[in-house]
């Protein structure tokens, strides 16, 4: 039986476990942490930042912090929500998101936590940056909605863990790089996989789309993080 | 590719070593072509994605192919000051090229980089891995010159600098400026005494002495470094090791430089007791690709100190095994963040790892590893030799001993300082000939900028904690320029992996451009402050947790230039231009653009 580790959160004494990160701790005790680039099973990488939280005063990522005994966590405070709020209108400012033409809408992590943290507009202006589309048999990838989570880097992988998607350059060049070779290896059920790993629609699987239509999508009838509230 | 895969068999098909079959791969060829990253990834069993991700991370690593002779020209502030901008147009003038471009002869490319660890000496280059400093317009064409004529650019060198510089497995033209010799790294020293004093002690008895001296990192950080050596000792694993970090790439510092011409066998000897302080048997020596010309210096000096007994088996005849190998960095201001630099280490991309765990625990290859600056193990090693009492005897109370300081900018002797700590900056200015100061940037770009009012500030970890990079700024100098060049700096330098620093500084910039321009607002001032608070707390590591440094601080020092920039009488200024929002269209439709009338 792992160690008991006692924690406050917002105010509220909880109970969670050693080897718990932050997120999971609150997700154990039914509070929702927004995360972006974090996915159930895939090694968490603290590349969103959205899911900051204040612990005793200092700004950790509830992803990637592992859960220490005694841990006074702000999650839901105006301050930490409103630098949430900033870093999704950052990502928003700085891809191209035109949400009505996307096949993610609706099923979009990103456009969910928009909605959630009650974005209408970001205060950053759009950078309106030139990025590729690129195809590769069976997808594509749309660099203009990647907003480098690397969800795909770490869940989808060749034979002896050979990278298929690695990331190139670095500042705010930073991109998704696909080995092509490899990829046209890739089977339809790990294109699915794929596509359904990334939060937004920079992987698309190729010659399907809207089969579900708009309006009857993952976040179209409950926002995102429900899933974890309604478990209280 | 036979000289490629003799490279890679150099290396023994190692995947930890892709940064330096990579680099040697450059130099040998000039790039590193999509049929050589083929063959890698078959010998090396990685994918060629990822190998094309690790070249692409660092500056002096190319997929596409460069000119003979590659040029980079230090972009810094001080080149900056310097004249860096008439160099550049005389390089481009001769060479036929733009800086970014390759001459259409094939001859010669034109590049920019970030702080090289010359900037005493600006404004400075790299051309083929050999540094140029204090370059002139006419230099500049005498080089360009003989780069014409194909002549070797060792050759070109027409006078080397002093000490070890002039080695001959060195001649550089580098010039050590060492302006003032303090006790501790430039005080008494003989080479192996600090080893026989530390191997005949227990390890935790070494420590205890560190501890006791109270050294705390010399790069920037000032992490108790006896503590961290005693909580890398106690992780329990059969692999320990130290990493001395030689990657000093905080703008206006060069002290390892001259450290590692002048001292290495202290540094190296530091590595030593580490070594034995922690368990380990294997020392890491990351070296900035800057500094490759001392690279066959520094195995010289290795080779040496085995041949002396100083390092290899039974070390001093004391029963310890140690040995140090040196890895080359290729080109990124990141990996001197210890966590980047390990992943460097291991021929990755630099960037940075999440902490917890943190390297002492989970370091290089995954083992317990103390990571510490080359200053730092070069004073650990006169505190064994001279005893933690001697060393307490300097500085202040919290701050121990002496710290060697580069300064660069406007004064009469730039150069490198050791000086006891709680040095004041007025005292500072005056021992380095500092007249008409309006400014002193103090941790290089990451540091603060601090106006007058803040000259009796003392360098100290409980005041002014530094790296060690003074940069002065007279009255002629404009704050905007500077605090422009940090910026594009860590816009230039950020990895990318985190969201507030990747995107957070391309808006930060964006802000202080409109701010600068005079179409800034009161609310554009208070934005721009609480963006750079944002991105402070909440990137990922140091460069972007100090990133938005130039805009916070000169906002404190300097408040009023803001405020004169902005318009007070209006709370918004457009930067919509309908003008050059339509030129393309009109251009287009040969249509001319006529102001919209309202008398029609």
């Amino acid at each position: 039986m792992p160690e008991k580790l006692k924690f406050s959160l917002d105010g509220r004494e909880c109970v969670g476990e050693q080897g718990m990160t932050i997120y999971e701790a609150a997700k154990a005790n039914g509070v929702y942490i927004p995360v972006l680039c974090h996915y159930e099973g895939l090694k968490p990488v603290g590349s969103c930042r959205i899911c900051s939280v204040m612990v005793n005063g200092r700004w950790m990522a509830s992803c990637t912090q592992p859960l220490l005994e005694g841990m006074v966590i702000e999650n839901d405070t105006p301050q930490v929500n409103e630098y949430r709020r900033a870093i999704v209108e950052m990502l928003l400012a700085e891809g191209n998101h035109f949400c009505p033409a996307c096949e993610k809408s609706g099923n979009c992590e990103l456009q969910a936590l928009a909605y959630r943290l009650g974005i209408l507009v970001p205060r950053f202006p759009y950078q309106f940056p030139k990025r590729k589309i690129e195809a590769y048999p069976g997808f594509l990838l749309e660099h203009n909605r990647c907003i480098q989570c690397q969800r795909c880097v770490r869940g989808i992988q060749a034979e002896g863990g050979l990278k298929i998607f690695a990331m190139k350059n670095r500042s705010a060049d930073v991109r998704v790089n696909v080995d092509r070779k490899l990829a046209s290896k890739l089977s339809e059920r790990q294109i699915q996989k794929a596509m359904d790993l990334c939060p937004v629609g920079a992987i698309l699987k190729r010659e399907v789309g809207f089969i579900r239509p708009i309006g009857q999508r993952k976040y179209d009838r409950q926002p995102i993080g429900s899933e974890i509230e309604g478990q209280k | 590719m036979d000289s490629v895969k003799k490279i890679i068999s150099k290396y023994k098909k190692d995947r930890t070593r892709l940064i330096d079959i990579l680099k040697d791969i450059q130099a040998e060829e000039g790039h590193i072509s999509e049929q050589t990253i083929r063959a890698l990834a078959t010998s090396l069993k990685i994918s060629r994605a990822e190998i094309e991700g690790v070249i692409s991370f660092y500056h002096f690593l190319a997929e596409r192919p460069l000119g003979k002779y590659v040029l980079y020209l230090n972009n810094s502030i001080t080149s900056e000051m310097a004249g860096r901008e008439k160099v550049a147009k005389a390089l481009e003038k001769e060479a036929g090229c733009h800086f970014g471009e390759t001459s259409p002869d094939g001859l010669i490319t034109l590049l920019e980089t970030s702080c090289i660890g010359m900037n005493d000496q600006e404004p400075a280059a790299i051309i083929n891995g050999v540094i140029f400093t204090s370059l002139t317009e006419e230099k500049a064409r005498k080089i360009i010159a003989r780069m014409k004529e194909k002549q070797d650019v060792q050759s070109m060198i027409e006078e080397y600098g002093d000490g070890a510089n002039q080695h001959e497995l060195v001649r550089a033209m580098v010039k050590n400026n060492i302006r003032k010799k303090g006790p501790v790294i430039f005080g008494d020293y003989k080479a192996g005494e600090a080893i026989d004093k530390a191997l005949r002690m227990t390890p935790e008895a070494v420590i205890d002495e560190v501890k006791k001296a109270n050294l705390m990192g010399r790069g920037g950080a000032g992490f108790p470094t006896g503590l961290k050596w005693e909580l890398c000792r106690k992780e329990k694993n059969p692999n320990h090791y130290v990493v001395c970090n030689a990657d000093e790439g905080e703008p206006g510092t060069f002290k390892d430089r001259v450290l590692l011409t002048e001292r290495p066998e202290m540094v190296f000897e530091g590595m030593v007791i580490a070594g034995y302080a922690v368990g380990a048997r294997l020392g890491v020596f990351y070296l900035r690709y800057e500094y490759s010309y001392l690279r066959k210096y520094l195995d010289f000096i290795l080779d040496r100190m085995r041949q002396q007994g100083l390092l290899g088996k039974n070390i001093a005849g004391m029963n310890f095994d140690f040995d140090i190998e040196i890895r080359s960095g290729a080109g990124a201001y990141v990996c001197g963040e210890e966590s980047a630099l390990i992943e460097s280490a291991e021929g990755k991309r630099g960037d940075p790892r999440d902490r917890p765990p943190f390297p002492v625990q989970n370091g290089y290859l995954g083992c317990p590893t103390t990571v510490n600056n080359v200053e730092t193990l070069a004073t650990a090693t006169q505190i064994l030799n001279r005893g933690a009492a001697w060393f307490r005897s300097m500085g202040t109370q919290v701050s121990a001993g002496t710290k060697l300081l580069s300064i660069s900018g406007d004064c009469k002797s730039p150069g490198i300082y050791e000086v006891e700590w709680g040095l004041t900056i007025r005292e500072l200015l005056d021992m380095v000939g500092a007249r008409d100061t309006l400014a002193v940037q103090v941790g290089g770009a990451s540091g603060q900028c601090l106006a007058e009012s803040s000259f009796n500030r003392k360098l100290c970890y409980s005041d002014l904690p530094t790296g060690g990079s003074i940069i002065i700024f007279n009255k002629s100098r404009d704050i905007f320029s500077i605090v422009r060049n940090f910026l594009d700096f860590f816009i230039e330098e950020s990895c990318g992996w985190c969201a507030p620093c990747r995107a957070g500084n391309v808006l930060l910039k964006k802000k202080f451009e409109k701010i600068v321009s005079g179409l800034g607002t009161a609310q554009d001032l208070a934005e721009i402050e609480s963006w750079g608070k944002l991105i402070k707390s909440t990137s990922r590591c140091g460069l972007g947790q100090t990133s938005p440094n130039p805009v916070l601080t000169t906002l404190t020092s300097f408040r009023e230039l803001y405020e004169k920039k902005i318009n007070k009488e209006t709370d918004f200024v457009s930067e919509f231009d309908l003008k050059r929002a339509v030129e393309e269209a009109c251009q287009i439709t040969g249509r001319q653009f006529q102001e919209e009338r309202h008398d029609a």
